[in-house]
């Protein structure tokens, strides 16, 4: 930091809700320490529904993949038409589980 | 709080199908029993994986070839997330490997039979698949949080391994009569096993009624095995194949197919090692397991190069 200032660091915070869902990315937010960031991820992002769990996760220690690089990083779905069940052909009297 | 309390308040979350999560307070035997059973899983998904691997090279077409493929890499995609969600309860997953290579661990019985025919690829799709989405849509509702979310990602997953199977079957029933005969053939050696892949019958299930109260499981060995006959009997007729037991009615009160008596000492003997491939399966998984080591060796020293030569970059700056 060239002006010497002390910044906070960057937290992502997840999500969790009653549902059965996984923790799911709502956003990031500024705070000193785990504990800060914790609780200000409560106050901000869980003032309604019902959450039961909160993950907060430094920034710094998320690896991604960037939207410029999904066509070569991804596989073109389209093209892989053979993981879906529709690409088989079964005869219309053996029915479906 | 107390154990006794602790242990009221779980019984209470799990009457009213709320979800244990990994952070949750949980008795000593359902953590160890979930380990137990997910394991057990993960090690069927690789271990699954050799019976129909042993036919990619040998696909009759390319279609099929990139079928199969992809379908033994969604298996391999299934171990994976379920040793993840062994090991949210604390498990590690180099024990859990080390147990199966050592062959200490158990792994479903189904993958100990010979696949010798083409028909046999069908015929593993159609109904093993077809056997693992019944327990496996019944496990989306288990009272543990992760298993649960792995099974409804896996669940997504098996229908187009049980159609492929079925697209197979089909080709081979409509065939030449060699086809035909192999396609029967194939039905005739999987569907005993394949009854036996629900576990032993209810009365002999050691584990069953602690994992229905605990909502582990939703349904008894014998309450899925009768959901999947009741599947499978109707296609196995569109399919026009005849399924391997004389003694098999359907209950005109019920509706259910009831099958014939199961040959449980087959069953038995899977268990205890001497089915026909046991021995070959857990060789192929070792020879992988320690023929792969240098692949791994060569991955953390590459990784520990560029650690290094990142902190060089670092310090002449
Ligand atoms: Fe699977
Ligand atoms: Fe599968």
């Amino acid at each position: 930091m060239t002006s010497g200032k002390v910044v906070d660091s960057l937290w992502e915070v997840f999500l969790q809700e009653k549902n059965n869902s996984g923790h799911v990315h709502v956003g990031s937010l500024r705070a000193s320490g785990s504990e800060e960031a914790l609780q200000a991820a409560r106050d901000v992002y869980a003032r309604r529904g019902s959450p039961i769990s909160i993950w907060v996760v430094l920034s710094e220690s998320i690896v991604a993949s960037t939207p410029a690089d999904a066509p070569s990083f991804f596989d073109p779905k389209d093209a892989k038409s053979f993981r879906y069940p529709n690409y088989y052909k079964v005869p219309r009297t053996l029915k479906d589980a | 709080m107390t154990e006794a309390s602790r242990q009221f308040d779980f019984e209470g979350r799990i009457a009213r199908d709320e979800k244990i999560e990994p952070n949750d307070w949980m008795p000593s035997r359902y953590r160890r029993q979930l380990v137990r059973m997910i394991s057990q899983h993960a090690h069927s998904e690789v271990v699954g994986m050799l019976p129909e691997g042993n036919w990619i090279t040998r696909a009759p077409s390319l279609r099929r070839k990139i079928s199969l493929l992809a379908k033994v890499q969604d298996e391999a995609g299934h171990g994976l997330y379920l040793y993840g969600a062994a090991e949210t309860l604390g498990a590690e997953r180099e024990d859990l490997i080390n147990r199966l290579l050592g062959g200490d661990a158990r792994y479903s019985s189904i993958f100990n039979y010979p696949s010798v025919t083409w028909g046999d690829v069908g015929v593993i799709g159609w109904l093993v698949d077809q056997a693992a989405m019944v327990n496996q849509t019944m496990l989306t509702k288990c009272s543990y949080g992760p298993y649960a979310r792995a099974m409804i990602q896996i669940c997504k997953e098996e229908n187009f391994h049980k159609r492929q199977g079925m697209e197979i079957m089909a080709v081979l029933s409509a065939g030449t009569s060699a086809q035909r005969a192999m396609a029967q053939d194939a039905l005739d050696r999987w569907w005993w096993p394949t009854l036996m892949m629900f576990g032993p019958p209810d009365e002999e299930s050691p584990h069953s009624s602690e994992l229905i109260g605990w909502k582990v499981k939703m349904k008894s060995n014998d309450e899925l095995r009768q959901w999947f006959v009741d599947l499978a009997v109707p296609q196995a007729e569109a399919l026009d194949l005849q399924i391997p037991d004389p003694e098999l009615v359907r209950d005109s009160k019920t509706g259910h197919w009831i099958s014939g008596p199961i040959n449980w000492d087959e069953f038995r003997s899977i268990l205890e090692g001497e089915g026909p491939c046991n021995r070959e399966r857990i060789e192929s998984r070792r020879e992988s397991h320690f023929g792969g080591a240098w692949v791994r060796e060569a991955a953390r020293a590459y990784e520990e190069k560029c650690r290094k030569k990142k902190a060089l970059e670092r310090e002449s700056l």
